[in-house]
């Protein structure tokens, strides 16, 4: 029952995840020729609109340091999920063999008081 | 629901970092007792810890055409109490805040509030309640992760209204505009983070159960889910 319960999880979320794809139309060309663009950060669309509030204000601190280029963020992106998952792969990892061991030992001992 | 570095005006910058300190301070004392008593539980605390890591590098599209992640915060937040998530949100913030210039250091206190204290109290609470109505582990995990994530999108968005209001309409129409970019957006990613939580709650309950009894938001009921 659990294991069922878990593929339909998995399944739903891919289906969510991969569903806007192709739900969003496609939008039309720029009126200078470009394609337009869809799917960008919401994290950007916020700053348009607060430019749109307030035209007349300016960010009075710049970030530190800042990515050269998209693909250096896209690297550090994958890097923070590349520990992100690995830590929890450890887990998994330790988890599922300490669960399969303590299993082994439980049966190994029943054995030996049945075979006495 | 990242504000971006500088997008907030200095006084609201400065008003968001003492509302999140005195959260900071508490939940840093919280981890470190914790751990002192139960350091088996150190290996939890880092699994929500990577959860929270790897949940807010993917950025997931949605069907309002834009891209947004979750914040992990819902799975420590249950596995833990809020005392705990507020450093873990902390460190992660810092992360992307210096690295990938998203997010920054003046909008810290503010994503900080948003992100590990709003978020992780309302699941926290949401899982509770659900809990005290009885509603299964796997629905109450669910509902919790899922709310928790909204909760902090709705707050950004309350932030940024409140920092630029509308000239004509004033607070609640700025707030119509962010909401519509961040909460809508979020709705199907919030649903996400809740599965995934599920998941991981499953497998925690499967492999951990010894671990997962002396957690105080599993205490009374989690033994026999």
């Amino acid at each position: 029952m659990n294991r069922r319960q878990n593929w339909l999880v998995v399944m739903a979320i891919v289906l969510i995840t991969a569903l806007p794809l192709w739900l969003v139309p496609k939008p039309g060309d720029t009126p200078n020729g470009q394609p337009g663009e869809v799917f960008g950060g919401a994290d950007g669309k916020a700053q348009q609109v607060i430019s749109e509030i307030a035209p007349d204000y300016r960010p009075w601190f710049k970030p530190i340091l800042e990515p050269a280029s998209s693909e250096i963020a896209s690297l550090l992106f994958a890097l923070q999920a590349a520990i992100g998952a690995g830590l929890m792969g450890y887990w998994l990892g330790v988890s599922v063999t300490r669960d399969k061991m303590r299993k082994q030992a439980d049966r190994d001992e029943s054995g030996t008081s049945g075979a006495d | 629901m990242h504000i971006m570095e500088g997008f907030l005006p200095v006084e609201h910058a400065v008003g968001w970092t003492l509302a999140s300190a005195p959260f900071v301070v508490w939940s840093v004392r919280a981890v470190r007792q914790r751990l002192y008593e139960h350091p088996e539980q150190r290996m939890l605390l880092g699994v929500a810890a990577a959860f929270s890591l790897v949940l807010s590098a993917l950025k997931l599209p949605s069907v309002t055409g834009s891209c947004s992640h979750p914040t992990g915060i819902g799975l420590g937040a249950l596995l833990f109490g809020p005392a705990a998530m507020v450093l873990v949100g902390l460190v992660v913030l810092v992360f992307q805040a210096l690295l990938l210039a998203h997010g920054g250091l003046t909008t810290l206190g503010a994503n900080v509030f948003s992100m590990a204290v709003v978020g992780s109290f309302v699941a926290a609470g949401v899982f509770r309640a659900s809990r005290a109505l009885r509603l299964s582990l796997a629905i109450s995990v669910f509902l919790a992760a899922c709310l928790g994530d909204l909760a902090t999108y709705v707050t950004t968005s309350i932030q940024l209204a409140w920092a630029f209001p509308d000239p004509v309409g004033g607070f609640t129409a700025s707030l119509a505009k962010f909401a519509g970019i961040f909460a809508i957006t979020q709705i199907p990613l919030a649903i996400t983070e809740g599965l995934l939580t599920v998941l991981v709650v499953n497998a925690l309950m499967r492999f951990n159960a010894e671990e997962m009894r002396h957690l105080p938001l599993f205490l009374r009921r989690g033994a026999r889910a």
